[in-house]
């Protein structure tokens, strides 16, 4: 597996001097073309004699590794076999050491999800760490411009590099309080409907084609932001003779709001099944009507279960992606107008690092310490709305 | 109700409190009325939502299944297309395919002379008709000398003609399609040589920049394999960490704190797995970019808390008296649990592993930061294949100005809901038919 790469580093190591203090992306280059020249593949520039070298000395230290591959596999294979063949007699409890083995495999599966975590954080938090070298946290925390292109030539024109982050966190607020305006009435009060109005028959047919929303993929609510109802509030903005863009925060929002109407009135469908009957009988026996009794007995009953649903839509509306992608603008305006094109910190992510990119430029360590605020943002509702959801669920159990 | 009122009702005399009720009576009974409408015009525009997503997806996109074809009258000219007649294989794929559409075109629009009305002919036909030919003749050499009537795809604007996208009525200049263009069109229709016909190049072809030729088998072969990644990594992982923490662990701190882990992860943004795969695979294990089996693992991390947390509710429905039973007769405990427990859950372990697999499937952001965006014309093949994903590919497509592609997007979101819905339907089946009360 580490082969290329150890042969690699003999490689370079045995090359003339001069060669050697090369530049690395020079270097590489030219231990690309050795390495083309070994599998004689087409090969840049002209061949000299210490290349020549170098690949003759590539060749055979290849031939030699394969030679070390065998014997040390033929030799673990022997082992294997004495090892087993010693440990098997009459006072073996073979079971409980298979036992021990198929154990450690639950223990490592389950501590993978805990290596993820560390692993995001570990891996966002240090290209974080390398931009805010470059870019001071306060600039990108409070900066009011977002430009993220880099001089190339110091005479560059239109190339500032401000980092100033807050335009994207207001336009991901924006767009995720859009959202959650359509989401949480909607999700809401069709939980309610479906689990304390409708009939079986109604409750059956209607609950699980609401839950088709969402299972559509992201990508498709942006592709109907895009090509249905971006048009669609374009044209009955200047009807109503107002201008709006056609890339505006309410295409976005208003999308993002229809994912997230599901997602809010299942949770709170479980919150609302969860209150026990006996709070329903109690009121309905004081004469309470029906809509009473769910205004003062059960949304009381069961607000920690509703925020929590709502604080977890928030979430999911921060951090989605596609739609804002595909529906959102790019350019950085610090508005508070839901009719303006607004980015977020999602697309901004995207745009900086698909396409062509180098890992040490601020420009692209920029998306990772985007994603490190997306991720603690997330983070933080997370755990808040699970807390509270969990201590929700014992009150009632 | 304030409390004003109940210290009113409690202290005034019954007769005089049923008054009070009666009169408001109606009111109460209106804003009942009202919330209830409330709550229907809720789920109705929950529904109108739905339907209206769907209807846009269908009425755009149920087109591209068709495709235009125009019959063009071809000779397989020896003197142009092997002038030395050695039909050897090198020659015969080199040679000038496209001079053929070109010429067949001006033998049947012979009134066509001036170089600038000739380039708007030959816009007719796709510039994939030249591939068309190459391969009849590579495949039959014996074709030279002889002519044949074959049907060539027809260019993109002249299939947005046909489905009527382009409308005739507007100004020249604002359309696609000039007059000219539109009177030939007519005109091969009145001699029957166009014709729509059910579009197979779009199940069997790669991306192409030209509407006509792209299809999305190499995005549906990527997605199989980035699938096929993910399915053999997570389903043992995360039935392996559910039994693990449902029937081993130790009720301590380090199991809570999993436990709380498993269940953030679940909700954290899937951008920033993808954040994780683009430092990690690619930036420290310096893995290729764009190749499904980064995108497998990048989506395994990503799944696996939905199915450790559904096999975990599907370990907890089995009934601890079939522990006991087991362990009763002496049974060790692994042997009670993959014995007796694990075969009475796995059903609800494999519904819960096809939604996340579904989910997976949709699943676009990741996968762009890990740069399975490219452009990639061939099908992949294997595992390590630079290769996109059916979302991606659609999320491409939607990205494209044509037409054209709009449709064709419509189309390839239509064959990426139908996965999804064969998926669900068949966890739901399944749990159906295994649903075990005890």
């Amino acid at each position: 597996m580490f082969e290329p790469a150890i042969i690699t580093h003999l490689v370079i190591a045995e090359l003339p001097g001069a060669l050697r203090e090369l530049p690395s992306d020079q270097l590489n280059l030219l231990v690309n073309n050795i390495k083309n020249l070994v599998f004689g593949n087409i090969v840049s520039g002209e061949i000299n004699p210490a290349m020549q070298d170098a690949a003759d000395h590539y060749q055979h230290l290849h031939t030699i590794s394969r030679a070390a591959q065998t014997v040390v596999a033929l030799s673990l294979a022997i082992l294997c076999t004495l090892l087993a063949w010693r440990s098997i007699h009459k006072e073996q409890r073979a079971r409980n050491s298979v036992e021990r083995i198929i154990m450690l495999f639950l223990i490592a599966s389950s501590s993978i999800a805990v290596f993820t975590t560390i692993g995001i954080i570990l891996s966002v938090l240090f290209e974080a760490i390398r931009f805010f070298q470059a870019v001071p946290l306060t600039d990108f925390m409070f900066g009011l411009k977002w430009s993220p292109q880099m001089a190339i030539r110091e005479d560059q024109v239109g190339s500032s590099g401000a980092f100033g982050a807050v335009p994207l966190f207001a336009g991901t607020m924006l767009i995720s309080f859009i959202a959650m305006l359509v989401a949480a009435p909607i999700g809401l009060m069709s939980a309610i409907y479906l689990s304390e109005y409708a009939s079986k028959r109604v409750r059956n047919i209607a609950k699980p084609l609401l839950e088709i929303l969402a299972g559509v993929p992201t990508v498709v609510y942006g592709f109907f932001a895009a090509l249905v109802v971006a048009p669609l509030i374009r044209d009955s903005g200047t009807l109503l003779g107002l201008d709006v863009a056609s890339e505006s925060a309410l295409t976005a929002g208003l999308v993002m709001g229809v994912m997230i109407i599901p997602f809010i009135s299942s949770l709170s469908d479980d919150v609302i099944n969860a209150v026990p009957q006996a709070m329903r009988d109690g009121s309905y026996g004081l004469g309470a009507t029906r809509s009473e009794t769910i205004r003062l007995v059960i949304i009381p009953a069961a607000l920690p279960g509703i925020v929590s649903g709502m604080l977890l839509g928030i979430s999911r509306a921060i951090g989605e992606t596609m739609i804002v992608v595909m529906a959102a603008g790019l350019s950085a305006n610090l508005s508070a107008n839901p009719l303006q094109a607004v980015t977020t910190v999602t697309v901004q992510i995207v745009t900086l690092l698909v396409g062509d990119q180098e890992f040490d430029s601020p420009k692209t360590l920029a998306a990772f310490a985007l994603g490190l605020m997306l991720f603690i943002t997330t983070l933080i509702l997370n755990v808040i709305a699970l807390h509270v959801v969990r201590k929700y669920r014992e009150q009632y159990e | 109700m304030s409390n004003k009122i109940d210290n009113e009702v409690l202290s005034a005399s019954p007769n005089k409190s049923m008054q009070r009720v009666q009169a408001s009576l109606a009111r109460r009974y209106a804003k009942e009325r009202r919330f209830r409408r409330m709550g229907i015009s809720a789920v109705i525009t929950g529904l109108l939502f739905l339907s209206l997503l769907f209807g846009s997806i269908i009425s755009n996109g149920y087109t591209a299944f068709w495709q235009t074809y125009i019959q063009i009258e071809v000779h397989f000219d020896a003197e142009m297309l092997d002038p030395q007649g050695q039909r050897s294989p090198e020659a015969l794929s080199a040679a000038n395919y496209g001079g053929l559409v070109k010429r067949s075109l001006r033998q049947m629009f012979p009134q066509v002379k001036k170089r600038s009305d000739k380039r708007k002919l030959y816009h007719l036909v796709s510039s994939g008709a030249a591939f068309q030919l190459r391969e009849m003749v590579m495949n039959n050499p014996q074709l030279i000398g002889s002519t044949a009537l074959i049907w060539v795809a027809a260019d993109d604007d002249v299939d947005m003609l046909m489905k009527g996208h382009i409308n005739r009525h507007k100004p020249e200049a604002d359309r696609r399609m000039k007059d000219q263009q539109i009177s030939w069109v007519d005109e091969l229709l009145q001699q029957g040589r166009i014709e729509q016909r059910f579009n197979t190049t779009f199940f069997t072809a790669g991306d192409s920049r030209e509407p006509e030729l792209a299809g999305i088998r190499g995005a549906v072969m990527g997605s199989i394999f980035t699938l096929l990644i993910t399915l053999a990594l997570s389903l043992p992982i995360g039935v392996a960490a559910a039994l693990y923490l449902e029937e081993f662990a130790p009720t301590n701190r380090l199991t809570d704190l999993i436990e709380v882990n498993i269940n953030n992860l679940a909700a954290v943004p899937s951008i920033v797995f993808g954040l994780l795969g683009l430092a990690v695979f690619i930036g420290f294990f310096g893995m290729p970019r764009s190749v499904p089996i980064v995108g497998g693992l990048v989506l395994t991390l990503m799944t696996l808390p939905t199915i450790i947390i559904a096999s975990r509710a599907a370990l907890k429905s089995v009934p601890p008296s079939i522990r006991e039973a087991a362990l009763g007769i002496g049974a060790s405990r692994m042997q009670t649990v993959f014995h007796h427990v694990l075969p009475q859950a796995l059903p609800g372990m494999l519904t819960g592993t096809i939604i996340g697999m579904a989910q997976a499937l949709g699943e676009t952001a990741p996968l762009l930061m890990i740069g399975m965006v490219a452009f990639i014309v061939d099908i992949p093949g294997n595992v390590m294949d630079p290769s996109t994903a059916l979302p991606v590919q659609i999320y491409l497509w939607a990205d494209s100005p044509e037409r054209a592609f709009a449709e064709r997007t419509s189309a390839a979101i239509m064959v990426l809901l139908a996965f999804l819905i064969t998926m669900n339907t068949l966890a739901v089946l399944l749990r159906k038919k295994f649903e075990r009360r005890w």
